[in-house]
């Protein structure tokens, strides 16, 4: 299982988590993702890193499909919290929003 | 038990770092083994020998490098997480074209099916960072 807390963007944890998810699948582990917090913004559609000058990686998610990784978490109330819903998120079908304890 | 630690934080911003170092530290001394210790984010960080602090703190970088000549540890930082970082060893020098390395001793770069390896070998997977 894969916490993820942090925004896509403003640091390093996302795309390097992301990484790691893609070679343990690719090493055939049992792979589930938990998105939390500002964890949930990995998902939104849309990412524009035009400004910011960061290469954008929502479209690695897109693999993960590829991967066979489709025990994916999104946090309800990180959701509520920040005027999400799912149909916000690029992965809707394979997204259950389910609540999750944030500590 | 069989240990892997994952350091995800530089030495000296964050405390991550030094308290994986005494965990590993601890784990030795009750007997316990230790599979391998992964650096990955900033962590890599703490594998370069150019660090110099001042003679008053403690020296993360040498601390890790002895402990590992120690414990004949094996201690592994992840090679893309070290390209973007600047963190060199012979190879990488010259498959990248740099004119340096700063690899500290006891560490080797390699890929991040190692930490995956780690996680399978070992007992228990320990995380330090946010």
């Amino acid at each position: 299982m894969f916490v993820n807390r942090k925004a896509p963007y403003g640091t390093i944890y996302a795309w390097e988590s992301l990484e790691v998810v893609l070679i343990a699948a690719a090493f055939e582990q049992d792979v589930s993702m938990a998105f939390l917090d500002d964890g949930v913004y990995q998902l939104k559609k849309g990412h524009n890193t035009k400004g910011i000058e960061v290469k954008a990686f929502e479209k690695t998610f897109g693999a993960l499909e590829d991967y066979d990784v489709t025990k994916i978490y999104v946090d309800q109330e990180s959701l509520s919290e920040r005027g999400l819903t799912t149909d916000d998120l690029a992965l809707p079908s394979r997204c259950s929003p389910v609540p999750i304890l944030a500590s | 038990m069989k240990f892997a630690i994952l350091v995800n934080e530089g030495p000296y911003t964050h405390q991550a770092s030094d308290t994986a170092f005494q965990f590993a530290k601890a784990v030795l001394a009750k007997g316990h083994e230790i599979f391998r210790i992964f650096f990955y984010h900033d962590g890599v960080n703490n594998a370069t020998r150019l660090t110099t602090p001042p003679q008053d703190d403690r020296n993360i970088v040498n601390r890790w490098s002895k402990l590992a000549e120690e414990h004949n540890l094996d201690m592994v930082v992840c090679v893309a997480a070290a390209q973007r970082r600047g963190i060199v060893d012979e190879g990488e020098m010259k498959r990248n074209g740099k004119d340096a390395t700063n690899l500290a001793p006891g560490f080797r770069i390699s890929g991040l099916g190692q930490l995956i390896e780690a996680g399978i070998q070992a007992d228990r997977l320990v995380v330090f960072g946010d």
